[in-house]
């Protein structure tokens, strides 16, 4: 008993001043990612291929977390100076991203390494929302669209003939069949509320959710989405909300189970979840694009979801070609492919996609030519991606206000003018942070 | 028992072991113990049955989880489940790391909370005030709240993704100090003075007389800083850069797809949770006994 | 009463060090960085600082959001403590009765103590959710109320609420045990003698007799409650729906974590910073006088 107390001090200290041993030859590239479960695996998987195809580079893949942990960890490690090479960041963090002043451009990058990539390959919608004055800055990664999910058994049963409502009001009235046919307990639902309600929308009427071009041009940026357009939508959806044809499932993937366990007949969500519903649905599933007004608007495109790759600076100068080398083998087309296949993320290629058409890839999975079919148009400048600073705090007010619009709280003029009042504010906040 | 008369008077008040029992007078049947037991049963399943619930799931398949009406009885996809769990999230790592953040961080805190709690009793030196006052005031706050400035701390002492930044900041509180000293100050005058007229020094003092006086606190503390340290996530997740440096409950996280795109596995999430929290769960049953007395010995 | 003491010189700087250090270190230096933080506007990484004097804290008391955090705190607090002492007291007077299998009924519980909050609120939210829970189901056969808290921000409230308290109860569990444990038998023999029943006995007795330990208790939980309680809140509801469980706490983490208006956040560890040391000033003066019954 007596000698406890010794052991354990040294125990202690010896624990406390040893750190991990360091690696051997091998260069290590950091990269922190916000992939979990499955698509973790994915990731993991593809840096093992990486690994294969050379021996001089390392990636050390970390799921640090969700989306914004990941940011938050990565911004705090470089005022550290000691920041990952490559870090994941979701759509809503590229205003921060770009107007940093801590990254390595990719297009710049690819440059100084000397080595070659077709830059025109990669389709518009992802490059439109990800580049600035013509240059790439991030590496696509996990790109996603909204689309609609429907029952086929369900509208089997309420006798709809088996093809998915193209817009808003055959969805209306699709869901009110359902409902009193009893084939559900709710028409749809919807996952994501603000990108695919509100975000996504907008730019596939051809409608501007902000000025300066959806934040483009300019910091002095206000929302626009309490407009006419913003009305007619969000209030429709509010009533539908009150008769049972819409029901408000929260926010992110929250909504899913009431999809999948078929209490709603339909479900607007990103692409990224076809594979995992192949796997789990239990009843006859289609999928559609996202609905639409119809006229007098313009079916324009979607806007991407999910995160690209960052090069963050500050690193050893020969690191970089590690990084250079992995951002172009995850662009290639057999890279592509595969992880499209295996994750349902789109494949941001003309290649890759070619490739897999050429495969009758999308024949058999008809649900991933919708997701992509919904990128296909040039971008207008409303449609070309929506940039904002502090996003993150944006689509939060959006989303409170929505859900006081759905819960009754308030009314659909009301929660939009609340939210735009709310995201200029945090929108002026950002400008007067980043005054050049 | 008691006389006669008492008994005749309330002829079931009975104690055993110094309990007092609670029963109304004038009930012909012993409807007590068994109400009593109804009552514990009651909560005893209230208080439990959400961990039976997560091991139900558990144990189950995917299925089986979404389905309706939810089952309440385990299935028998356990072993899948929980090999699973093991081997996606490299448990053996997790639980090691764990253990040694629990363990470091209790064992650190006793250790020099009684150091300080000792001074501040049975010594008066200047700037004692100040030194009682600038540690009692982390009494409260939590890490979660300072957390970008303590990174940054971190960062400069260079104690990133190591144990060293895992496991010192969480001796900053005052909670232990606070107990060793409310204890210390119910030490009789007695013992002390007896001491010192024996001549035994201040450190002797500690170690011979204190110390096997505070085993219950200090097993009622170890508990509670045991389960703290354990239970850390926002911190360890921070500072973590590398897989191998992980705690357990990160480790959960990591089986959360959190881009909001993929569906959770929640019968393998439940099968890593039973995992994760077996550990604490097990300090508290053993050392059970301890953390008890400990607690009647520091409230007196 | 004049306290023994011993009279080194500089042993006693000596003890206190280890301690000071590590306050100093991980406390006061963090502490006072938020403070510098709050005066000014930093851009997340750090590249653009501008100095804006007590421009943040101005314009968090004019945020009805904050208001609605600090409201939302109390609610949590209390809701939380009342839930966790009731039971908690309750649960430690039937485990105190003359019945058999006492040791096994403590046993199952105070264990829940040791799960960690997070894990906590995973099978909570498992349990409260509306496409699968248990919960929702079986309550849909006694209303027709649909218990949403995604949609319904007091259904959220009551969840983390619940699942918050139930993390706690145990610790709340042995402490009352101890106290209840300590009440000598012959007070309560004596009383029964003089006639009094099991609920006047309890009032008159126990209860006075156990308000040190309350008043510990109360004090504790509604502090952890308030400050501490972070973890369900983070892996349940985030602050959701519409801010209906954003407490004090949580929009700090908010805030800063995932907003990166690290100015704001900073004013708001302040703010908090100053009503941790008034509650510990004042705490102390109350514990003070107690302690020498």
């Amino acid at each position: 008993m007596k000698r406890w107390p010794g052991i354990v001090s040294i125990l202690t200290a010896t624990i406390l001043f040893s750190s991990p041993a360091p690696s051997m030859a091998k260069t290590e590239i950091h990269f922190w990612h916000a992939m979990g479960g499955q698509l973790g695996e994915a990731v993991n998987e593809l840096v093992r291929q990486f690994h294969q195809s050379q021996s001089e580079y390392e990636i050390k893949p970390l799921n640090k977390g969700t989306y914004p942990e990941v940011l938050t960890g990565a911004i705090a490690a470089y005022r550290q100076k000691n920041p990952p090479h490559i870090v994941q960041v979701f759509d809503v963090g590229t205003q921060t991203m770009l107007l940093s002043g801590a990254i390595y451009p990719i297009s710049q990058l690819m440059k100084e390494q000397e080595i070659a990539v077709d830059w025109n390959d990669f389709i518009k919608p992802v490059t439109g929302y990800y580049s600035k004055d013509g240059n790439l800055y991030s590496m696509p990664f996990n790109s996603s669209s909204p689309i609609l999910y429907y029952n086929k058994d369900a509208f089997k049963k309420a006798g709809l003939p088996d093809k998915p409502p193209a817009t808003w009001k055959e969805v209306g009235e699709a869901s009110k069949k359902l409902l009193s046919a009893g084939a559900a307990k709710c028409g749809f639902t919807t996952s994501w509320p603000s990108w695919t309600m509100l975000e996504n929308t907008f730019p596939w009427h051809d409608q501007p959710f902000a000025t300066n071009q959806n934040g483009y041009t300019g910091l002095d940026t206000k929302l626009l989405i309490n407009g006419e357009f913003g009305l007619k939508h969000i209030g429709q959806l509010a009533q539908w909300q009150k008769e049972g044809v819409y029901s408000y499932g929260g926010r992110m993937g929250q909504p899913d189970p009431k999809f999948i366990n078929g209490e709603c007949a339909m479900l607007v969500q990103s692409s990224a979840v076809i594979g995992n519903f192949k796997r789990t649905l239990k009843f006859e599933w289609g999928t559609g694009q996202l609905p639409h007004w119809g006229a007098p608007y313009k079916k324009q495109n979607a806007v991407v979801g999910g995160a690209t790759l960052w090069v963050l600076k500050g690193q050893k100068a020969s690191d970089y070609r590690g990084v250079a080398q992995f951002m172009k083998f995850i662009a290639e087309p057999h890279q592509q492919m595969w992880w499209h296949v295996t994750t349902g993320y789109l494949p941001i290629t003309q290649t890759a996609i070619r490739n897999l058409e050429a495969g009758y890839h999308f024949k058999k999975n008809p649900e991933q030519w919708t997701a992509l079919s919904q990128l296909a148009a040039k971008p207008t400048p409303n449609s070309l991606g929506i940039r904002l600073g502090n996003f993150v705090q944006i689509r939060e007010a959006i989303e409170g206000e929505m859900e006081n619009i759905f819960a009754g709280k308030r009314t659909a003029k009301e929660g939009l003018d609340d939210a735009v009042a709310k995201g200029n504010e945090i929108l002026k906040e950002f400008a007067a942070a980043n005054k050049p | 028992m008691a006389a006669d008369g008492t008994m005749a008077m309330s002829p079931r008040v009975e104690t055993l072991g110094g309990v007092a029992e609670w029963r109304r007078r004038r009930t012909p049947v012993n409807w007590g113990p068994l109400v009593v037991h109804a009552l514990l049963l009651l909560c005893v399943a209230v208080i439990a049955f959400p961990i039976y619930y997560a091991f139900v799931i558990s144990t189950q398949t995917l299925d089986e989880v979404i389905a309706r009406p939810p089952t309440l009885r385990p299935s028998g996809n356990m072993v899948r489940n929980y090999a699973d769990a093991w081997t996606r999230s490299h448990m053996a790592r997790l639980l090691g790391n764990s253990a040694i953040v629990a363990l470091v961080s209790a064992v650190g805190k006793i250790s020099i909370s009684m150091l300080s709690a000792f001074a501040i009793v049975y010594f008066n030196f200047r700037g004692k005030t100040v030194a009682f006052w600038m540690i009692f005031v982390t009494l409260m706050l939590p890490v979660e709240v300072r957390i970008m400035s303590t990174y940054e701390v971190i960062g400069t002492l260079g104690w990133l993704n190591s144990y060293a930044g895992l496991t010192v900041p969480l001796m900053a509180s005052a909670t232990a100090t606070f107990l060793f000293r409310q204890f210390y100050l119910t030490v009789p005058n007695e013992l002390v003075e007896a001491a010192q007229l024996d001549g035994v020094g201040p450190l002797r003092f500690l170690w011979s007389f204190l110390l096997p006086l505070s085993w219950a606190n200090i097993a009622a503390l170890f508990v509670v800083l045991f389960i703290y340290g354990w239970n850390q996530y926002l911190w360890p997740l921070m500072i973590t850069n590398t897989e191998t440096m992980r705690v357990v409950v990160i480790g959960l996280g990591d089986l959360i797809p959190r881009t909001g795109t993929h569906v959770p596995e929640w019968n393998v999430m439940m099968a890593a949770a039973m995992m994760a929290l077996l550990p604490p769960v097990a300090v508290i049953l053993f050392m059970q006994r301890w953390f008890v007395k400990g607690l009647i010995e520091s409230e007196k | 009463m004049k306290r023994a003491v011993f009279k080194n010189r500089w042993l006693p700087y000596l003890l206190v060090l280890p301690q000071l250090a590590v306050t100093l270190a991980f406390f006061f230096w963090p502490a006072f960085e938020s403070l510098r933080l709050s005066f000014f506007r930093t851009s997340p990484f750090g590249d653009k600082t501008v100095f804006v004097g007590l421009e943040n804290f101005q314009k968090l008391f004019a945020d009805a959001d904050y208001y609605q955090s600090i409201l939302n705190s109390f609610v949590f607090a209390f809701g939380v403590t009342a839930l966790a002492l009731g039971t908690g007291l309750f649960v430690a007077a039937l485990a105190t009765q003359r019945i058999r299998g006492l040791a096994a009924y403590r046993t199952a519980v105070l264990w829940p103590y040791g799960i960690a909050p997070p894990i906590a609120g995973i099978i909570f939210l498992f349990i409260f959710h509306p496409s699968y829970g248990v919960l929702p189901y079986w309550l849909s056969f006694v209303a027709a109320y649909e218990f949403n808290w995604l949609l319904k921000g007091w259904v959220a409230m009551a969840l983390v609420i619940v699942a918050t308290a139930w993390t706690h109860v145990g610790y709340n569990i042995a402490f009352f045990l101890a106290g209840l444990l300590a009440i000598p038998t012959s007070v309560l023999e004596a009383a029964s003698v003089d006639g009094a029943g099991a609920i006047r006995r309890f009032r008159s007795i126990v209860f006075p007799l156990l308000s040190p330990i309350t008043f510990y208790l109360l004090v504790v939980n509604l502090i952890f409650a308030f400050f501490g309680s972070f973890g369900v809140i983070h892996a349940v509801t985030q602050g959701g729906p519409g801010r209906a469980t954003e407490i004090m706490v949580f929009k700090v983490y908010k805030d800063g974590f995932i907003g990166l208006n690290l100015g704001s956040s900073a004013a708001q560890s302040v703010v908090l910073m100053l009503v941790v040391i008034t509650l510990t000033a004042l705490q102390f003066r109350f514990v003070e006088r107690r302690v020498n019954y």
